[in-house]
């Protein structure tokens, strides 16, 4: 069970006097007496620093270095952000140049597969695979990142509104948020993807309404994460002294609740941005996604390969691994930063 | 316990409210109003005219909300561009297959989920537990319909050990009480044609089933857990209760709280999913119906839909709710 390791750490120090005795046990004695006072300073300094804000971060970072979920998904975001990042410069060919036109014909099933000059291939119009992929994932990010900051945005001015007012607000405060909370739950009876449907209907399919439509389905659940933060928040000694000390209200909530409250949404961000990646695809599968050809993404070069899957199916297999490992990286470390900042998770 | 439900039941009448104003105010902002999504783009601006008189578009806006919200309780939501028909009659004649793909989704969610998650968190650590919550994880970052597509060419085009499209096999004979292939089968004692409806139902199923799935795994898994570690688990197991009632009275009856409150969360995704595995699998559900309304932008459809999902959604919550109390009695008090 899990009490054995901390009650072989009790067993140990008993043993410490009888070897002490030793002839030349003085200075392990006294070595071991550096070492308790040692482990004793660490462990207050850990305790002071666990008041602090940064201490919470430090060590949950501390925890993440060790877990090897943490890792595998932040180099998995490392490397995606970086591909995203430089990505004119690592495409080797124009993204949208059907260079090699001549040597494809889809309607008698005949493609180029992976080649010295086209590492993944030619695509169905004979573009150069590898650059539409590199190209593709500048556009999945900007997609992931702008629909997670929509969904953070707007969830978190409606949640923190809701929150700070149920926190010191009072009668009226516990109304707004009550008001407030009713939208959000409204909100929540859509599906993501019908919510997505409808901004879709209303703008017209562009790569906007892919990230306004998946950014907007994500508000409701940062909305309630920032809320319930925050309620947990307000009832603390240090809001209570705050407000003792006759702290404005608004001071209150945006610079002693709201930064200890973030915690959890950030965590939520990274784990938006994979959704975000996978409801884009998804959008893109209806025919609401990205209609320009000039901008390759993963999502809309998955919807298209469906038509060659049993003629083609390396077209679908690049894309959703890509989307696949992409998602499964945000996950990864999205998981492991809430496990490390969960105090009921830690062992 | 009636009170309960009395209450959670008025509850849900503002919730629905808002949403009809909001559906509302959506149809009055498509682009051009409803006169232009209605009618094909060539019409004359006379006919233009005349729809907008006919369906009162000059009425002040309260007096439209009414006539909309009365159409609504009356069941009318108004007729399909691309087939011609009553959005209700559309949707009444599709959902039992809906129902049915939705229903065998969620057992082989909750069938595989639970257990699975059990034992991955009994076993934390082990190699069990690690393809469990690797699987999972895998499973909530796979598009649904390239799962669908997957299964659909591999297991049916390639080695057709399944149908790859619709309910039933052409041709076969059944006959029809409900709309619901399985259940009508067994109550008619054709079970070739439970069967063949089995066969049909494996590969969206499964499909569809992912997503929960995966949800449900990690979430029994991270209750059990929680759960296993408390006071009361600690002390029914000093009493000397015996090791498999302390699993079922304890450990699962508590573990699975959260659980059963992400089934009924889950229930929005699983319409989603059936938008995308349904189109894949030519499944003659309302989720290829939406699929289709969504290409040609048949709005009454679409309203239509977003209003059945939104109070479909509503009333298994309260459902969700209505079991909750009765697994946790601390709920009722309150």
């Amino acid at each position: 069970m899990p009490t054995t390791p901390s009650s072989q750490n009790r067993s140990e120090p008993p043993k410490a006097p009888e070897t002490a005795d030793t002839a030349d046990g003085r200075a392990p004695l006294l070595g071991r007496k550096a070492a308790r006072v040692d482990r004793l300073a660490e462990l207050m300094g850990g305790r002071e620093e666990g008041g602090h804000g940064a201490g919470v971060w430090r060590t949950a970072l501390d925890r993440m270095r060790r877990s090897p979920m943490a890792i595998t998904g932040a180099v998995i975001v490392a490397v995606f952000i970086v591909v995203a990042l430089f990505a004119p410069l690592i495409a080797p060919y124009d993204p949208v140049a059907q260079t090699w036109g001549a040597e494809v014909f889809p309607n008698r099933s005949v493609f180029v597969g992976p080649r010295a000059e086209n590492w993944l291939g030619l695509d169905n119009l004979g573009r150069d695979q590898f650059s539409r992929m590199v190209i593709g994932a500048r556009q999945t990010l900007l997609v992931g990142v702008v629909a997670t900051l929509v969904g953070f945005g707007v969830g978190a001015l409606l949640g923190g509104a809701a929150g700070a007012s149920a926190v010191l607000g009072g009668r009226w405060g516990l109304r707004v948020d009550n008001a407030v909370m009713r939208v959000i739950d409204m909100m929540l009876a859509l599906p993501t993807l019908l919510l997505a449907v409808t901004v879709a209907a209303l703008v017209g399919p562009s790569l906007t309404t892919v990230m306004i439509a998946v950014g907007v389905a994500q508000v409701p659940i940062f909305a309630r994460l920032l809320r319930g933060a925050m309620l947990s928040q307000g009832s603390r000694d240090y809001v209570l002294a705050a407000r003792a000390l006759g702290v404005r209200k608004r001071k209150i909530a945006l610079v002693h609740i709201l930064p200890n409250s973030l915690g959890p949404v950030i965590v939520q961000s990274t784990l938006t941005l994979a959704t975000a990646i996978i409801d884009a695809a998804a959008l893109s599968y209806l025919g609401l996604g990205n209609p320009d050809p000039a901008f390759p993404e993963w999502g809309t070069m998955l919807a298209d390969a469906q038509r060659f899957l049993s003629s083609a199916p390396q077209f679908a297999v690049y894309p959703a691994l890509a989307i696949i490992v992409t998602a499964l990286g945000f996950t990864l470390l999205g998981e492991a930063m809430r496990e490390a900042l969960d105090p009921k998770l830690r062992k | 316990m009636l009170r309960f439900i009395v209450r959670r039941l008025l509850q849900l009448i503002p919730t629905l409210g808002g949403l009809s104003i909001l559906l509302f105010v959506w149809l009055q902002r498509l682009p051009g109003g409803p006169e232009y999504a209605l009618l094909p783009d060539d019409a004359t601006p006379e006919q233009r005219a005349e729809l907008r008189e006919s369906l009162g578009l000059d009425e002040p806006v309260t007096v439209r909300y009414l006539a909309f919200l009365r159409r609504i309780l009356e069941g009318d939501l108004g007729t399909s561009l691309a087939t011609g028909r009553p959005v209700t009659e559309e949707f009444l004649t599709r959902f039992p297959a809906t129902f049915e793909l939705s229903v065998t989704a969620m057992l082989i969610a909750v069938a595989v989920g639970v257990p699975l998650g059990y034992l991955a968190a009994r076993r934390r650590g082990t190699a069990l537990d690690f393809m469990a919550v690797g699987g999972s994880l895998l499973g909530i970052c796979t598009p649904v319909f390239f799962l669908a597509f997957i299964l659909k060419v591999v297991l049916a085009e390639q080695l057709g050990w399944f149908p790859s499209a619709f309910r039933l096999s052409p041709g076969l004979a059944r006959t029809d009480l409900s709309g619901l292939v399985i259940l009508d089968g067994l109550r008619t004692g054709e079970l070739d044609v439970v069967w063949d409806g089995l066969l049909h139902l494996a590969l969206p199923g499964v499909a569809l089933a992912s997503i929960p799935l995966a949800v449900i795994v990690r979430m029994t898994r991270a209750s059990v857990l929680e759960v296993v570690g408390e006071d009361y688990v600690r002390t029914a197991n000093a009493k000397g209760l015996h090791r498999n009632t302390v699993r079922t009275r304890h450990v699962l009856r508590n573990a699975l709280l959260p659980v059963v409150t992400s089934v009924g969360l889950l229930t929005g995704a699983l319409f989603s999913g059936a938008v995308l595995t349904e189109s894949v699998f030519a499944f003659p559900g309302i989720g290829s119906f939406i699929y289709e309304a969504t290409q040609t932008r048949d709005y009454p459809v679409l309203t239509g839909f977003i209003l059945l999902i939104a109070t479909m959604y509503v009333i298994i919550n309260l459902l969700v709710d209505i079991s909750y109390s009765l697994l946790d009695p601390r709920v009722r008090a309150q």
